[in-house]
């Protein structure tokens, strides 16, 4: 989560982190009241400070006026700038729904969601399956070194994303590292320029996007992995089970939680993947790399379609909704 | 537990070949930033860190990254401290609607609030601004910080406030001579990562800043590329400088990167 998460982990409790058990519904000795309010109190506790109305609404009115002014209200704004035309200067047109209407038919815009969907396979499914792997190995201890490879996997999460473009920019470049070790292998019929090819250039971002998301991943997983008890891997073990068995029968089970999260946080990543591309590839060559949030930026201010952008963005920011919400029913029907 | 030989083995080549592929950049990037700049001899060149920071303005760009940092983290911290308090602790009508809206804002993505934020805020005169910067960056911090607070402060156990409660503190003094204290460790992870998070910003720094005065350090990196595309050994050290402060408190308080990251992201 190189920036600020874009997900609701509120309702993904199906993972099940002893930490964030509630307190209260664990049935912990609490005030010890008879009345009614106290078999509630899983949702609501009452209020052991205050007395007075009015103090609960005084604590979160200063958060509340900032959040509400800087995220909110502006959000209600892109949706109406949405429904105009309008240049980002001078008079605006209300053209009702047109904006939602020529993107159906927009090829940028149908390039970014189609870019969007192959970078979901390098930022959320091969991430995914390395940090199974990665997980799996490194739970099943007698591993030396553990936390120095923890450290090493995970760094790039913290790692600016506009540095890590120029980091991989040097490896793909026409002389960069890619190429020299394609060339001392003998394939140098293979060696290009990788982000200025059409044919590479979105493989090339997508593989920047596994780098970066397998750490998280990886340690999702161990966290999950963490929860099992020992000796249901003992029992397997005694009936003769390998450790791919062993895997798909107890460990991939029971990391169905940090599945769902991983998948939320890094499909959410490879439809936001700006800084990335704006670094790299500037979404070409032409509309090769281009992803949503690419064109919302390109749309409102280099181009300036400010209805379109905003037409973008609110179909981004439903898609983000929708991917929360379903994949948190998805959590809740299978616990 | 009893592994055999050839999976042990197995498992070391796996291991050390996945460190590789996630260090290398690293070292591409260390080792780019110490070679020879255009027209030099070959070797060992620590000045281009002294010359890029020169060149790039790596100064002024740190300088204002720190700047954004402090109000970003200040501001976003001790509200979600207030709100998470509330809604941890005391029973008003409308706080599940109210929460649920705080929960909303975790969800809604900085490209959506950018531009209205930009042409409202150039309206107003305040694109340019260190309040443009941050603001946008304080709100979608507090989401997220009055969410983790909240479950942190929950976690407390209530006889505590039930006894302050009775020696007469008021809500306040409960929260600051309290739950406050008991919740450092919480409030320090929360530190951590909303620093890297406001540290790495891209997107709202660079819409808000269009006369460019006031660029951010990945600003100031993307503008140093955009000026000095061959330059790559000074475009190096300019990143391994933008990209240090994040590392080295990374390598300095792991765990709570680690597990911020973690719970933050599936509870």
């Amino acid at each position: 989560m190189p920036s600020r998460p874009t997900s609701t982990p509120g309702s993904l409790a199906s993972a099940g982190h002893p930490a964030s058990a509630d307190h209260a519904a664990s049935g912990a000795p609490a005030g010890g009241r008879g009345d009614g309010s106290a078999r509630r109190r899983g949702r609501s506790r009452p209020s052991a400070v205050v007395r007075s109305r009015a103090v609960p609404y005084l604590f979160i009115l200063p958060a509340f006026l900032v959040y509400g002014a800087f995220a909110l209200y502006p959000l209600g704004r892109a949706a109406q700038f949405s429904l105009f035309e309008w240049r980002g200067f001078g008079p605006s047109t209300f053209v009702g729904l047109q904006n939602y209407v020529d993107l159906a038919g927009d090829a940028d815009f149908r390039a970014a969601l189609g870019n969007a969907l192959i970078l979901i396979v390098f930022y959320a499914v091969i991430p995914l399956v390395v940090g199974l792997v990665l997980a799996a190995i490194l739970r099943r201890g007698q591993v030396r070194g553990m936390g120095f490879f923890r450290t090493v996997v995970f760094l790039p999460q913290v790692i600016a994303l506009v540095v890590v473009a120029v980091a991989w920019r040097r490896i793909y470049a026409p002389n960069g590292l890619l190429n020299d070790l394609l060339s001392a292998a003998g394939l140098d019929g293979l060696t290009r320029g990788w982000l200025g090819d059409p044919g590479t250039a979105l493989i090339a971002v997508g593989f920047i996007g596994t780098w970066v998301q397998m750490g998280l991943v990886m340690l999702l997983m161990l966290s999950g992995m963490s929860r099992i008890p020992g000796e249901l891997f003992e029992a397997a073990r005694l009936d003769g089970a390998g450790p791919l068995r062993e895997f798909f029968a107890i460990t991939l089970p029971a990391v169905r939680g940090e599945i769902t999260v991983a998948l939320v946080l890094t499909i959410i990543a490879a439809l936001k993947t700006f800084d990335l591309v704006y670094m790299t590839t500037s979404g070409g060559p032409g509309n090769a790399t281009t992803v949503p949030s690419y064109e919302v930026y390109l749309r409102a201010f280099d181009l300036r379609e400010v209805g379109s952008a905003s037409a973008v963005a609110i179909v981004l920011t439903l898609v983000i909704f929708a991917i929360n919400l379903g994949v948190t029913r998805i959590g809740e029907r299978q616990s | 537990m009893r592994v055999s030989r050839a999976e042990t083995t197995l498992n070391y080549v796996i291991l050390i070949a996945f460190a590789a592929f996630a260090l290398t950049p690293v070292l591409t990037i260390l080792a780019t930033a110490v070679s020879a700049p255009l027209g030099e001899p070959a070797g060992l060149h620590l000045s281009n860190f002294a010359e890029a920071w020169t060149v790039g303005g790596f100064g002024q760009s740190l300088g204002r990254s720190a700047i954004v940092a402090v109000i970003v983290v200040s501001l976003a911290t001790v509200l979600s401290v207030l709100a998470g308090y509330a809604f941890a602790t005391m029973r008003f009508s409308g706080s599940t609607l109210l929460f649920s809206l705080f929960l909303l804002g975790m969800m809604i993505p900085a490209e959506a609030t950018v531009i209205p934020l930009f042409f409202d805020l150039r309206t107003l005169g305040l694109t340019d601004t260190y309040l443009a910067i941050a603001m946008p960056q304080v709100a979608q911090s507090i989401a997220f910080g009055t969410f983790w607070l909240r479950a942190q402060f929950r976690a407390m156990p209530i006889e505590l406030l039930e006894a302050a409660a009775l020696d007469g503190a008021g809500p306040v003094r409960s929260l600051t001579r309290i739950l406050v204290p008991a919740s450092r460790p919480a409030i320090v992870t929360l530190l951590v990562l909303t620093f890297m998070w406001t540290w790495n910003e891209f997107l709202i720094a660079l819409v808000m800043t269009p006369g460019g005065r006031l660029r951010t350090a990945p600003l100031g990196l993307s503008n140093f590329q955009g000026q000095y595309t061959s330059e790559t050994a000074l475009l190096s050290a300019g990143a391994v400088i933008v990209a240090l402060p994040t590392v080295i408190l990374f390598l300095f308080l792991q765990r709570h990167f680690i597990r911020g990251m973690l719970e933050g992201a599936s509870r």
